[in-house]
């Protein structure tokens, strides 16, 4: 019980924690974005205005583009074979297709978290630092201090402050997946893309994941792709839907989840989100 | 005896129809293991009767009918130090360049691979002609330790890049994936982590290579020479134990026994570097990587 109530106690600090920081976030929009892979397109013009510090969740079926628009997002796509990406991403006032858009700091800004857990085959708290060290953190007290912060921040100090010398293949699927955000916060990133995070896991690690995310609202602008409506429901203020119209997919539907989930506009949502199709 | 299935059989596990097929299988299996073993016994039965520190450690006398082994020893390592001083980084290099830096179905991968798999299937005797010429007469090397560990290298080549490729190619593609959204440098993403992930692959490919390379006299034959005195420099001529135990049973009349006896020497030498490199691959890269 007196866990619960620290916990909600913790939780309630941050709330105001967050809201500070989220006043630095800038807006991500989207104009007429499509993706093709060689000559198919996964989805095609996405218009798509996402606020700063709020929990947006892409919702549809397999193979309605959402893990692509994602990977839209921070230029990941573009490692694909034949990948190609057209239209605007913006954010704040940035295109970050513009061919001055520095890569490196545009994947830092946007941290990313994939469906199964993948940590690098290093100790845990080289996962943690080896991308650090590769940005400038050199010294070993502030190092150190980082590896503390975040591995609290996602949770996972107790549970690993004894061993953080370990591989981190060791800890068991949740860990790891909360090791990877804990590696990605680290950066201090201000958008996180979420791929789908909870759904290589079990129920009881799947729910720790979905708290933790819970907790880094306002803190962070997040976009996550979720298959599980239920999870898209409790944490996400907006819903984008996805849906694949003449083989490509598109977005049918964006709005405050709520209004999404009780008066959808597009009678497709209607039926997907009441299980009739999809 | 129950089938797969938990049936229980007639006592052979296997039904008529099986067993012939069954029997031709384990036959076949069964004599090349024997081929091994016999040929195993043979060496030990001749030479294990020879070997002595003395042997290890004496210079060859009377053309080696008496006397040792031990500047052939040196020769042989040393031979075996250039090959893989050279290979290794030129082979860890190409391996890296035709998996991270191309496509596997571009053309010059392609034709990479193409002419990597076609120069694994050469004799010794044209590397060996090869490294003459080149090395030994072009570069002016001679006939010394320096020409015969090149021309080795040469032959360990295409199975060092093709294994350590494959054994990148293996590291799962997440890896990548996630590197690039932490902004890691293609350098940082090959050597910490999936260099870890391809260690296996490179320390079969080195010992396979090294393996064939020991064994192949011809090559050596004319590139670093016969001479069986203790080598004083890396372009002086040394004999390799191949080489010893060619000269010593095609050409020396009485000294079937020191070859059986180095045969022996070579086949234990074998032996270690196989079980030393997979102690390297399975516990002292991966321990030392995961745990500083």
């Amino acid at each position: 019980m007196n866990v619960l109530l620290n916990r909600s106690g913790a939780i309630y600090e941050r709330a105001h924690e967050n809201e500070d920081r989220g006043r630095s976030l800038s807006c991500i929009s989207t104009r007429d974005l499509s993706l093709y892979y060689g000559t198919k397109a996964a989805f095609k013009g996405v218009n798509l205005s996402i606020k700063p510090g709020s929990i947006t969740a892409v919702v549809g079926p397999s193979g309605c583009g959402k893990s692509s628009f994602l990977l839209s997002l921070n230029r990941l796509a573009e490692l694909i074979p034949g990948c190609r990406v057209k239209g605007i991403v913006q954010i704040g006032e940035h295109d970050i297709f513009d061919p001055d858009t520095d890569l490196t700091s545009l994947r830092l800004s946007m941290g990313m978290i994939f469906q199964k857990p993948n940590p690098f085959p290093l100790s845990i708290k080289e996962n943690i630092t080896l991308p650090l060290k590769e940005h400038g953190t050199v010294g070993k007290n502030e190092l150190d201090a980082r590896v503390e912060n975040v591995l609290k921040e996602v949770g996972l100090w107790d549970e690993v402050r004894d061993r953080l010398h370990t591989p981190a293949l060791s800890l068991s699927g949740g860990q790891q997946q909360r090791l990877c955000f804990a590696r990605t916060l680290a950066l201090e990133p201000k958008v996180l893309l979420l791929d789908e995070p909870c759904s290589a896991l079990d129920p009881l690690s799947s729910s720790i994941v979905e708290d933790l995310i819970t907790e880094l609202r306002g803190k962070y602008t997040i976009i996550i792709v979720t298959h599980n409506l239920p999870q898209a429901r409790r944490i996400a203020d907006y819903i984008a839907f996805f849906w694949v119209r003449d083989n490509v997919g598109t977005l049918i539907e964006y709005g405050a989840t709520e209004q999404v989930f009780n008066e959808p506009e597009n009678e497709l949502t209607e039926a997907y989100i009441k299980g009739i199709r999809g | 005896m129950r089938d797969v299935l938990g049936r229980k059989g007639n006592g052979t596990g296997v039904s008529k129809r099986e067993r012939l097929p069954k029997f031709i299988v384990w036959s076949a299996a069964i004599l090349v293991s024997a081929v091994f073993f016999l040929i195993l016994s043979n060496i030990v039965w001749h030479g294990i009767g020879q070997i002595s520190w003395e042997f290890i450690t004496s210079a060859p006398e009377n053309a080696g009918r008496a006397g040792g082994i031990g500047p052939i020893l040196v020769s042989t390592g040393l031979i075996l130090g250039v090959s893989v001083a050279v290979a290794l980084p030129i082979g860890l290099g190409t391996a890296i360049l035709l998996s991270e830096f191309t496509r596997r179905d571009s053309i010059f991968g392609r034709m990479v691979r193409r002419s990597l798999d076609i120069l694994a299937g050469v004799p010794s005797i044209v590397f060996g002609l090869f490294g003459f010429v080149f090395f030994s007469n072009l570069l002016g090397l001679g006939f010394s330790i320096l020409s015969g560990g090149l021309t080795l290298a040469c032959m360990v080549l295409p199975i060092l890049i093709r294994s350590t490729e494959e054994g990148f190619r293996s590291a799962p593609g997440e890896y990548r994936m996630s590197a690039e959204a932490l902004g890691l440098s293609k350098t940082t993403t090959i050597f910490r982590i999936l260099l870890p992930a391809a260690a296996p692959g490179l320390a079969v490919g080195l010992i396979l290579g090294i393996g064939r390379a020991m064994a192949k006299t011809a090559a050596l034959l004319y590139t670093s020479g016969y001479v069986d005195r203790m080598p004083t420099s890396l372009l002086d001529s040394g004999r390799a134990l191949s080489t010893h135990i060619f000269d010593l049973s095609m050409n020396v009349a009485g000294g079937n026994d020191k070859a059986y006896a180095s045969a022996l020497v070579l086949v234990s030498v074998l032996v270690v570097i196989n079980i030393i490199s997979f102690y390297i691959a399975n516990n002292w890269l991966r321990r030392r990587i995961m745990t500083i």
